[in-house]
């Protein structure tokens, strides 16, 4: 790895290149036109083409100039945040919203390293009162409380 | 004689029951989640975004407005009690509102804020009701080429004036643009970047991106860093301050103040930077500087005083010219096209009684947040003793919600979950997200204005500078780059913003 010396600017630049390159690529698909008549497919090829070359010199200066490593410290609130939300999302339409609510509060409570599992509950049981409260009664929110196949 | 006019126009609308409760609700809620630190104005105000929908126009911008400069004013009752910025906005008053609380006088540190604050939205009130008009007659006057080199200015002003590696903020406003183009081209009706998903063809929510780049990503890391706060001050007592200190405190108010309404009108400028300025300023010209660092009062005083007026100013430019100077006012432009309002010179003539009532609501607004802040203290402090672990799950079932209700769709809160990925990334790459997101609202109009002025002379590119006001913006935004790029400003910049943390 002594040949990156700066991580954090290599792979911000490599993100660039991959970003602005992709970009670039789906959008020759598009037509081009001319200056004057400019198609659907010009500014994004030329925004593209200018985040890969700022991409592709970010990671030229990471080979000279000296910096920071990454760090990650603990991957556990990433995959647990995330995937508590994404819970919740595939959960809403099928489980509504109580349901979905207090799932999603008690996965993504496990994330801290102060995790209290009863003290958890009664955040999910509390929090789901209060958003039918003043989502579903308050600002008529068009999504089911309840799971809708069993009380629809 | 216009202006006071125009001036009562507004003040009959903002003082309306309606208006005086929303304004009421928004810098209540701004006070809160200024007081809590680990979310900002930016995710709230997105998240309230759907909500506003039901709701009138004025209600709704007076509302939302009131949370960003509620926010300031919040963040500096954390940065004093627990030395930990409630608001980015608010760092620097930590070093000598802390050291103010440290010595027993966390009340008097309090006062000075509300009154820096309050002196600070007032001016600010006067000056966009004075420089409003003639800017928005000047706007006027622009075509399509001024609009376009208008905004390249902005976006290099906002990587400028902007913490941290420039190559990686322009790299951030390039990536932000392309995103924006995702959905249908308006010229073609051609889709692009929408790999036949049809829930893309009208783009990423604005929302979506900054849930997932602010909400999530600072939440996953704030939980990384293990460790629990604690609160300096139980009981907080001695608001009154007296003579002496108000006059010493004074100058540097109307300092703060002054700085703040400049520094926020510029684009990429806004609360933090005045704020920031106005601490280095007070610092530079104090005949005996040995108190800073050690609870001296015109260190609270200039930058409190200064982020509130910043805050306010940096509505200026949208409300004159449509271009939204920094991130959350990027929002504020999705605000006023959910309810159909161009952001633009003619909201002012289109729709006066919106554009004079909510410069009104502000004043109005800091006259609440006084009564807000200083009887009722105890309370924010008490709020203060929520723990985190209480407190995520919360906004993020609050954020949930409000991805969901923009469009009543699934696939959004899908999508967020891979932007709070990517907002992960940026973080660790040190990759600062708002100029992505400015990038991404701003995206779609240059193209646009590209296109037409372009097309207006024919595809001579020439046309940027042979024109007179958008020779000279560009120019300013050459002369911005390569100050930048001189290793003396360069090294001068790092050291402005080595006490900043990302």
């Amino acid at each position: 790895m002594s040949l990156i010396r700066h991580p954090k600017d290599f792979w911000a630049g490599v993100l660039f290149i991959a970003l602005g390159g992709g970009g670039c690529l789906v959008a020759l698909a598009y037509p081009m036109g001319t200056a004057a008549r400019m198609g659907p497919g010009y500014f994004p090829r030329a925004v593209g083409l200018l985040l890969a070359a700022l991409g592709a010199s970010l990671v030229l200066r990471a080979l000279r100039i000296q910096g920071e490593r990454l760090s990650f410290p603990t991957l556990k609130p990433l995959i647990i945040v995330l995937a508590s939300v994404l819970l919740f999302g595939v959960a809403l339409s099928t489980a509504g919203l109580v349901l979905s609510t207090v799932l999603l509060v008690l996965l993504a409570s496990a994330a801290s390293h102060e995790y209290r599992r009863v003290e958890s509950l009664i955040a999910a049981i509390a929090l789901a009162t209060f958003v039918v409260v003043a989502f579903h009664y308050g600002l008529d929110l068009q999504i089911d409380t309840f799971p809708p196949a069993l009380f629809g | 004689m216009e202006l006071l006019h125009n001036l009562a126009l507004g003040l009959s609308v903002a003082v309306t029951l309606q208006n005086l409760m929303y304004c009421f609700f928004g810098v209540l809620l701004g006070t809160l989640i200024g007081v809590l630190p680990g979310i900002g104005p930016l995710p709230t105000v997105a998240m309230l975004l759907p909500v506003t929908y039901a709701l009138p126009p004025v209600a709704a911008l007076i509302m939302l407005a009131g949370i960003y400069y509620g926010a300031q004013y919040g963040g500096s009752t954390t940065a004093i009690l627990v030395n930990l910025p409630g608001e980015s906005s608010s760092v620097v008053t930590c070093i000598d509102g802390y050291q103010m609380a440290r010595r027993g006088k966390a009340g008097k540190a309090l006062s000075i804020v509300a009154i820096g604050s309050f002196i600070g939205g007032t001016f600010a009130t006067v000056m966009i009701a004075g420089f409003a008009p003639p800017l928005a007659e000047l706007a006027l006057k622009f075509g399509p080429a001024e609009y376009f080199s208008l905004m390249v200015l902005g976006l290099i002003a906002a990587v400028v004036l902007a913490s941290g590696s420039v190559l990686k903020a322009i790299g951030m406003i390039l990536a932000g643009i392309l995103l924006g183009m995702i959905g249908t081209d308006v010229n073609s009706g051609m889709m692009r970047f929408t790999f036949g998903i049809p829930e893309l063809s009208d783009g990423v929510s604005f929302v979506v991106i900054a849930m997932g780049l602010f909400a999530f990503a600072e939440i996953i890391v704030n939980l990384e860093h293990a460790g629990s706060r604690e609160i300096f001050t139980d009981r907080v007592s001695g608001l009154l301050i007296k003579w002496r200190e108000f006059t010493e405190a004074l100058p540097a108010i109307l300092r703060g103040t002054a700085l703040g309404s400049v520094l926020g009108i510029l684009p990429g400028g806004g609360a933090t930077l005045s704020a920031f300025a106005a601490y280095t300023v007070e610092k530079k010209i104090a005949k005996d500087a040995s108190q800073f660092g050690k609870g001296d009062i015109r260190g609270v005083a200039a930058p409190e005083s200064a982020n509130n007026s910043g805050a306010q100013a940096s509505f200026i430019p949208l409300l004159t010219l449509g271009i939204p100077s920094n991130a959350l006012m990027a929002l504020m432009v999705g605000a006023m096209t959910i309810h159909n309002i161009q952001p633009g010179p003619q909201v002012m003539t289109a729709n006066p009684q919106l554009f004079w009532g909510l410069v009104a609501s502000m004043w109005i607004g800091n006259l609440m947040l006084v009564i807000l802040n200083l009887p009722m203290i105890g309370m924010w402090v008490k709020l203060l003793k929520v723990p985190y672990r209480l407190l995520y799950p919360a906004i993020l079932v609050f954020c949930c919600i409000g991805v969901y209700s923009v469009n009543n769709n699934v696939f959004d809160v899908v999508t967020t979950v891979a932007f709070g990925l990517l907002g992960w990334i940026f973080v660790k790459l040190e990759c600062e997200p708002a100029p992505l997101l400015l990038g991404f609202v701003l995206g779609p109009m240059m193209e646009e204005n590209l296109r037409r002025a372009l097309l207006l002379s024919r595809g001579e590119p020439t046309t940027f500078v042979t024109r007179p006001i958008s020779a000279t913006l560009l120019f300013l935004a050459v002369v911005l780059l390569v100050a930048v790029a001189l290793p003396m400003v360069r090294s001068k910049r790092t050291e402005a913003f080595v006490e900043q943390p990302a």
